[in-house]
């Protein structure tokens, strides 16, 4: 066994919100955890460039729990879990002040301790901090290629490469966490370009299943040019068009396609003058990176108007993932647990985004579970005889027919213009839904067939089939749902369907399969 | 995306080396690191907050990179704007820089409440 190669009881795959939460419970509940981060446990994933709130309702009166519970299942049309949102509004009230040795919460002019919410890059600090504490050992810029299984198809490890160190690493391990985020396609959403949807994929590979990958349409606002995607400020924004006209897109939570409406018209610009004088003083202490392309173009924002774009979130505020089996975070394939974004958010969210808030409280909060549940997993008396496994990657790792050479740069590029256009995403129909699943069936059979990297471009190699294959998921999913509800919105099937106010469940790699569950909410009937 | 290490700060600890999550940075013996994958620079700016010496300049086009004159940037106090604005490091005992992230809450509460009126 060389220095590359490790034996652990816990595996957590993904150094973000929810892999930190993850790494912390399996090593609070007793296990030995590696975390195998991509890039770096700080600074990887949406959450280290952001500043998550969290769903957060005090128990007390009994009353407002019970009312966020039931504004948040009404938006949730039909697909979200009352059970599970009680469940992670609980947990996360419970957690959010442990936290408190390793994060200075800071206090409001009443004296009272905020902890609701956290800036990001001080947030994954803290939780480096304590999972340190606490003996995880940290392995930063060590990517996850495919996950390893025994002859009874038990996840028992990983496969990656050391992307600084150079040559692969294996890790057995008891159970593995993949905590692995969404995908946002590449999109220059802030943060986003380490979510490439390859945790996706691993987990399928190995039988897991995923739902409401069609609930992957959205868009957060940003300064043309620029990853700047904080839209608290454009609450108070005004639009125009390239002559200066006004545009009738008042804020809220619809503007994204009203937004994305003009800008298929023309150039779209903002201005922010009607932020209060007050508010503007302290934005740079609120969000200090909020200003930082203003001050680099030199630009006032509440002064002057600047051009403005959408960057497309694809299942990062979407909704869809990997499909949650259990209370534990299960994904229906031993040894496999999901935690955050790479998990399905419906339970919680249904078919509107969670945005920031539901979301942060889903990461937390499965990632506990996930973590405590592998840890559980790791101790029954077979796991300590795992010997090795099989490494069960396709796609980008092991062609199917001849290996040769495949332009990478044009599979991203080919992902980019079938899900990220606004009016193939935000305004599907089933014919360009059709196209778009002709040209990325395309790219998947060049990459499935005969991408055979090298060990310069492993990873890359295998992010791409990752992009392609979550793109074919959102796709199929969307032509299934032939309505419109919440995120997924239908130019040719405008009105939502009583009939399709249930999940969908998405199975599959190469034949991708859509499954209509039976009933929302009992997920032991179904299958 | 990034542009420049201000060699004459860089203190060659290599954080951003470490810290960044698109591996754009290459180790060089004790010197300034190499900006070796500038291509892959995903423009979070996380390596600026994580640069003790306020050595690095990433500039705010994600799309392209734009070249910046060295001794501009210097006069300008751009470099380490980020790191002092969010109280990182040596700011977080001063007071002007405090977190007052928690203020979100209100800010939309207002924002909400300006729309209605209007």
């Amino acid at each position: 066994m060389n220095a590359a190669d490790l034996r652990t009881d816990v595996l957590v795959i993904g150094g973000g919100l929810a892999g930190g939460w993850a790494a912390i419970a399996a090593a609070r509940a007793g296990a030995s955890v590696i975390l195998a981060e991509k890039g770096y446990f700080g600074t990887s994933g949406v959450t280290a460039a952001a500043g998550p709130g969290h769903w957060w309702v005090p128990p007390d009166p009994p009353e407002a729990r019970r009312e966020a519970v039931a504004q948040r299942n009404a938006r949730a049309l039909g697909l979200g879990d009352p059970r599970w949102m009680e469940r992670i509004i609980d947990l996360t009230w419970r957690t959010l002040p442990t936290l408190a040795p390793y994060y200075a919460f800071p206090i409001d002019e009443h004296g009272r301790t905020q902890y609701r919410g956290l800036r990001g890059p001080e947030y994954l600090r803290a939780l480096r901090e304590w999972a340190t504490h606490l003996g995880v050992r940290i392995l930063d810029h060590h990517p996850a290629l495919e996950l390893i299984a025994d002859r009874d198809g038990v996840v028992v490890g990983a496969n990656g490469v050391r992307r600084q160190a150079g040559g692969g690493w294996t890790i057995l391990a008891g159970a593995v966490v993949l905590a692995t985020g969404g995908c946002a396609f590449k999109s220059r959403l802030l943060g986003c370009h380490t979510n490439t949807g390859e945790g996706l994929l691993m987990a399928v590979e190995a039988g897991a299943e995923l739902s409401g990958m069609e609930l992957s349409a959205y868009y957060t606002v940003a300064p043309a040019r620029s990853t700047m995607t904080r839209s608290m400020s454009y609450m108070f924004a005004r639009y125009f068009d390239v002559d200066d006209r006004p545009l009738d897109i008042q804020p809220g939570p619809d503007v994204t396609r009203a937004l994305a409406a003009a800008m298929l018209a023309g150039p779209v610009f903002c201005r922010l003058d009607r932020t209060p004088e007050d508010i503007q003083a302290v934005m740079r202490q609120v969000q200090p990176n909020f200003m930082l392309p203003f001050d680099r173009w030199n630009i006032d924002p509440y002064r002057e108007r600047f051009e403005v774009t959408l960057r497309g979130e694809g299942t990062v505020r979407g909704v869809g993932g990997l499909r949650i089996i259990d209370d534990a975070c299960g994904v229906g394939v031993p040894g496999l647990f999901a935690a955050g974004d790479v998990a399905s958010r419906e339970p919680v969210a249904g078919a509107t985004s969670g945005g920031g808030a539901q979301n942060s409280a889903w990461a937390l909060s499965s990632g506990q579970w996930a973590g405590a549940a592998a840890a559980r997993f790791s101790r029954r008396p077979t796991a300590r005889r795992v010997s090795g496994g099989a490494p069960i990657g396709g796609a980008g790792i092991r062609p199917r027919r001849g290996g040769r050479p495949v332009d990478l740069v044009g599979v991203e590029a080919a992902v980019r213009a079938e899900m990220l256009p606004y009016d193939k995403s935000l305004f599907r129909s089933g014919a360009t839904l059709a196209r778009s699943l002709s040209a990325l069936d395309q790219v998947w059979s060049e990459i499935a067939d005969h991408a055979d990297p090298d060990d310069w471009d492993r990873l890359r190699t295998r992010e791409a089939a990752g992009l392609v294959a979550t793109a074919r998921w959102c796709g199929v999913a969307a032509q299934a749902r032939n309505e419109s509800r919440g995120l997924h919105q239908r130019t040719d099937a405008p009105g939502t369907d009583p009939r399709l106010a249930r999940r969908l469940r998405v199975r599959g790699i190469d034949r991708v399969l859509v499954l209509p569950e039976r009933t929302v909410g009992a997920l032991e009937d179904v299958g | 995306m990034i542009e420049l290490i201000i060699e004459d700060r860089c203190t060659g600890c290599d954080a951003c080396v470490t810290v960044c999550p698109m591996n754009v940075f290459d180790a060089s013996n004790g010197g300034p690191p190499a900006i070796a994958r500038a291509d892959a620079c995903q423009t979070c700016f996380l390596c600026e907050l994580h640069c003790d010496a306020d050595a690095l300049y990433v500039g705010p086009d994600c799309e392209a990179r734009a070249p910046v004159d060295e001794a501009a940037l210097l006069a300008s106090g751009l470099l380490g704007a980020y790191r002092r604005d969010s109280g990182w490091g040596d700011w977080a005992t001063d007071a002007r820089y405090a977190n007052q992230h928690w203020r979100m809450d209100a800010i939309f509460a207002r924002a909400r409440a300006a729309a209605t009126q209007r």
